[in-house]
């Protein structure tokens, strides 16, 4: 590998293949292995439909309940930010949804750079402000794990990257994209078996959720799931 | 033949004005970047300086570049640089053959032994000295021979700057760039395929002014030339920037003359001069002619993983590789929760049934 390009090619070639296989194997052993796993069937009649309930509990888990706000804003605030603008970065610049294009044939629009850009840098701070949060919070260091802090890191690397690609902040720049990618692929490979799997466990527990408390509902009334 | 007569003087027999000699150094120093106050100091050096003898070696290439060199209209700064140096060997150029070229160059060599310049054009097969000789001599025999005595080595075009075409997946020629043979001499890569003209005679011009070749990039590329991509110069940028782009060649996107970066367009990666400098006497360039940048002065340009294909793609077979996740995913899967079901079974076969009567047993 003399050069940069050797090292773009290497990175968008032979390790782009072992990451996704690793990525889309490693999903799939994970989530047929919690499928396998099974429950008893639960005999209760259904009040309603079970899709009905599943949706609803997926849907409304993700509006933070009532009061929350208020004994937690930091988490609530910065959680939501963080997840909004990583999904403006990631799914709305206009050479990522071409990835996605040509891996899965479905294409969107994008937004202009300006503000991917700005969401890039608002994710970036929304990561470090939670890991000062998490540093500094006696319970939440007390419970983070290895795991978490690894986690942290190849979240945040590929927004960095990313950033620094995009902006030119070094030369080469085939140098640059090769990074943002590897740490791209860094992602997607530890992606199955650490917490980021949550992005798919997430709702599949929520509809687990919503369905066996769709079954316990009384007739003709809404529960709060 | 080898005249020692100083610039000034034979440009002055050229019929070249000193306004017009004033002006081509204004316009150099500009291109290469340099402050304004400089043209008087390139004039006056210019004048004094001795003609600098150039040989000009073709190997494995096609010629594009002497013809792109060639392409210069008259009287450019490209057609007066010509009257700067003493080409004393190209194979394409000269009007001699046989024996009588080779004699040229031989004594060019001789009359300025460790003076000349050597300008390398396309790259040097190494699998077998057979695939490209001249004369009977193989091409790394030349390259070796006449690098020897050269005061720098110019590698013109991507082929002897980076091996190019001929280094190309597969490369059945084992072809290789001049730095990869030249290890104790200066060497300056001048890529593109073809490089800009102005540019292959812009560093010649900095030569013969400074005595040494200009400030090079990790590449080995000058810096004037080379210092911007494509991208961060190009006219189309704007578009790119509120995420305006071309979908294919004749779209709406492509007559408005949107970005061509979902057309493949390679301009982020690449570093030259095409979107100031341009072509033809600053006629266009490829990304104003409505295509997108090949990439030509980069390493491995043709192995870049399709000139149509947008930059951030995979450079692979990414369905198979998929198919086989897929495959393997499922597999493993069921493995693995046909494992944990006989663990079950084998936890509850295990399973013993206790009541009260067997705690007071046990105590």
């Amino acid at each position: 590998m003399n050069n940069s390009m050797d090292f773009l090619l290497w990175v968008k070639g032979p390790a782009f293949e072992i990451a996704l296989f690793i990525f889309v194997a490693g999903i799939l052993i994970r989530v047929i292995e919690i499928l396998l796993l099974g429950r008893k069937a639960d005999l209760s009649e259904a009040r309603s439909s079970d899709v009905r309930a599943g949706i609803r509990t997926v849907l409304n888990r993700s509006i933070p309940e009532s009061g929350i706000l208020k004994k937690a804003p930091f988490v609530i605030i910065v959680g939501y930010l963080w997840h909004i603008c990583w999904f403006i970065s990631f799914f709305l610049f206009v050479p990522h949804i071409e990835v996605i294009n040509y891996l899965l044939g479905i294409s969107w629009p994008g937004l202009p750079n300006q503000f991917v850009d700005t969401a890039a840098v608002i994710a970036m701070i929304s990561l470090l402000a939670m890991l000062i949060y998490r540093f500094n919070h006696p319970v939440l260091r007390f419970i983070s794990t290895r795991e978490d802090y690894l986690v942290w890191l190849v979240t945040f690397l590929p927004l960095l990257s990313g950033y620094f690609a995009f902006h030119h902040t070094f030369e080469p720049y085939a140098m640059l994209l090769g990074l943002h990618i590897l740490s791209v692929e860094l992602f997607l490979v530890i992606f199955p078996f650490t917490k980021l799997m949550h992005v798919i466990t997430v709702l599949m527990a929520r509809w687990y959720n919503g369905v066996s408390l769709g079954r316990k509902e009384p007739e003709n009334q809404e529960v709060q799931s | 033949m080898f005249t020692q007569d100083s610039l000034g003087k034979i440009l002055k027999s050229h019929g070249v004005s000193r306004r017009g000699f004033i002006k081509f150094c204004s316009t150099l120093t500009s291109m290469l970047a340099l402050h304004p106050a400089m043209a008087a100091k390139v004039a006056e050096s210019l004048e004094k300086v001795q003609r600098p003898s150039v040989i000009w070696l073709h190997f494995q290439e096609c010629t594009g570049c002497s013809e792109s060199l060639t392409r210069s209209h008259a009287p450019t700064i490209e057609s007066l640089i010509f009257d700067y140096i003493s080409l004393d060997y190209h194979e394409t150029l000269l009007a001699a053959a046989g024996d009588a070229a080779e004699k040229a160059m031989h004594e060019a060599m001789q009359a300025h032994k460790g003076k000349y310049l050597l300008v390398v054009e396309g790259s040097i097969p190494l699998a077998n000295p057979g695939f490209s000789t001249v004369g009977g001599q193989s091409n790394l025999d030349v390259l070796q021979n006449v690098a020897k005595d050269a005061a720098a080595v110019i590698a013109v075009g991507s082929c002897a700057s980076f091996g190019g075409l001929p280094n190309a997946d597969p490369n059945p020629t084992g072809a290789v760039s001049v730095s990869d043979i030249i290890k104790d001499k200066p060497i300056i890569n001048i890529s593109g395929c073809p490089p800009i003209p102005v540019v292959i005679t812009g560093v010649l011009a900095h030569f013969l002014t400074f005595g040494v070749l200009p400030e090079l990039d990790n590449l080995g590329r000058p810096k004037t030339f080379y210092a911007n991509t494509i991208h961060d110069r190009c006219y189309r940028r704007p578009f790119y920037d509120k995420g305006l782009f071309a979908e294919t060649f004749d779209d709406e996107g492509a007559k408005k003359g949107w970005c061509l970066y979902r057309l493949g367009c390679k301009g982020p990666t690449t570093y030259n001069a095409c979107a100031t400098v341009k072509w033809n006497d600053q006629t266009s360039w490829p990304v104003e002619a409505g295509h997108g940048c090949l990439g030509c002065s980069e390493p491995r340009f043709w192995d870049g993983g399709g000139f149509y294909k947008a930059l951030s793609l995979p450079d692979s077979d990414v369905r198979k590789m998929a198919g086989y996740a897929v495959a393997t995913g499922l597999a493993a899967g069921a493995i693995a929760g046909i494992a944990n079901k006989i663990k079950k079974q084998d936890m509850l076969k295990q399973h013993e049934v206790v009541s009260v009567d067997d705690w007071d047993d046990k105590s």
